[in-house]
């Protein structure tokens, strides 16, 4: 009976693995449910300023606004981010991958780029392919703090404002619903302009109290708001792909003990046949 | 009254989206003072200071009442946006939180060893009467 021993221990290994991503995805579900609330709570603050910045965007201000103005594109920023932990299926893969392409097409263009980086996953990845990080942010936890955010945020708008770069972008998953995540990248500076073409037209704010304290705060907000939120929603994002991953994991685990258990009562069932008709052979022989 | 001209308003803070809806007049508290908004008014944007914004709604006697911590305030011509760090309707404001903050603010301000520096302190102290003002003000009617 050593193939059967063999196989009974490996039956166990397999169910041991599948108690650990049973936790594992129970853990990601109420975390996920969390980290969703926490989502959509700043989302309506996140979309109204970027409504407002997109409106800003067509006034001509009087005040001439570096974040407004778009300069011819030499190198670009980009801000990738990522989650801290693995096992959450292809949801970094699948953001880097956009990342790099859109990357690549900037190389193409004899386009530098420079890195900030929020997430261990992103700094291990560009650590082995390559690239020029100005700054990293790691070990968010779940419930990240914009101070927290801040310093990446500052080493770019810097860069931007030292016109080191031209462009800067965000490359975040958007949290389409528990089995859908969507790698984006969205253009931060210069703002771009909002959707709405009825404001192509000569006009401006009337600022109270002035112009330049006013859309300085906004676009300072703006630029924190934006980046808060892509990493809110990647948590989202990060618990939902762990849950489902976890969860195939586990169907997975007992499919292949089922396959295990019938081979185990097949080896079983022959060996009892065998020693059976040894006996039964040996009886005649007497 | 149906055919009077209104406006879209959004009133979000930090944390949810407090109102979305139309309205006849928006009046907020500016830091130049109060600034009523009527439709087809001229883009605007402005610093909000603590406060009450008021909404009248079309077929409610009485406007919505929110108390806003400070902000931007947007204004598109048929279309209001108040970005707050904290908003709360009015109805919820805690009267002993405030007078426990605005306690709290004056002890800071008088004393210089508190932790608190002296601008947050102030800061502080302006939110706590807004607010309590507005709830005065809620009692008495």
């Amino acid at each position: 009976m050593a193939a059967g021993k063999e196989i009974r221990n490996k039956i166990q290994s397999v169910k041991n693995t599948q108690k650990i991503t049973k936790a594992m995805e129970m853990v990601a579900a109420s975390k996920m449910r969390k980290a969703q609330d926490r989502m959509r709570a700043s989302r309506p603050y996140t979309n109204k300023i970027h409504e407002i910045v997109g409106h800003m965007a067509y006034a001509h201000t009087e005040y001439k606004h570096p974040f407004l103005n778009a300069r011819v594109k030499k190198r670009v920023g980009y801000i990738v981010v990522s989650s801290d932990k693995g096992l959450c299926g292809g949801l970094n893969v699948n953001l880097f991958k956009l990342a790099v392409s859109d990357m690549k097409k900037n190389m193409d263009q004899n386009v530098g780029i420079d890195l900030a980086l929020c997430g261990r996953k992103a700094v291990s990845f560009f650590k082995r392919i390559g690239g020029n990080v100005l700054a990293n942010v790691n070990h968010l936890g779940d419930e990240p703090k914009l101070e927290e955010l801040i310093g990446v945020l500052k080493v770019m708008i810097d860069a931007y404002n030292t016109d080191q770069i031209d462009r800067l972008y965000i490359v975040q998953n958007s949290f389409v619903n528990t089995m859908t995540q969507k790698p984006e990248i969205i253009q931060l500076l210069p703002v771009a302009r909002g959707e709405d073409m009825s404001l192509n037209y000569h006009w401006d704010y009337i600022y109270e109290p002035d112009s330049k304290g006013l859309i300085d705060a906004t676009l300072q907000r703006y630029l924190e708001s934006l980046l808060y939120q892509a990493v809110v929603e990647n948590i989202s994002c990060e618990m939902a792909a762990r849950m489902v991953a976890m969860k195939s994991a586990t169907d997975n685990a007992t499919e292949v003990i089922n396959r295990l258990q019938l081979a185990y009562n097949k080896e079983r069932q022959a060996s009892i046949t065998q020693e059976l008709s040894e006996i039964v052979a040996g009886a005649a022989a007497v | 009254m149906a055919s009077n001209p209104t406006l879209q308003v959004d009133i979000v803070s930090a944390e949810k989206l407090l109102y979305s809806g139309v309205a006849e007049m928006v009046v907020a508290p500016a830091v130049n003072g109060q600034i009523g908004i009527l439709p087809r008014h001229a883009q605007l944007i402005t610093h909000l200071l603590p406060g009450e914004v008021r909404v009248t709604v079309p077929d409610e006697e009485q406007p919505i009442s929110i108390y806003v911590s400070g902000g931007i305030l947007e204004v598109q011509p048929n279309h209001v946006t108040v970005l707050s760090d904290t908003a709360v309707r009015a109805k919820d404001l805690d009267e002993a939180a405030a007078l426990e903050a605005r306690k709290k603010a004056e002890e800071a301000i008088s004393n210089k060893h508190s932790d608190i520096d002296l601008a947050q302190a102030q800061s502080m102290l302006a939110e706590s009467i807004a607010q309590l003002n507005m709830i005065r003000k809620r009692k008495s009617k």
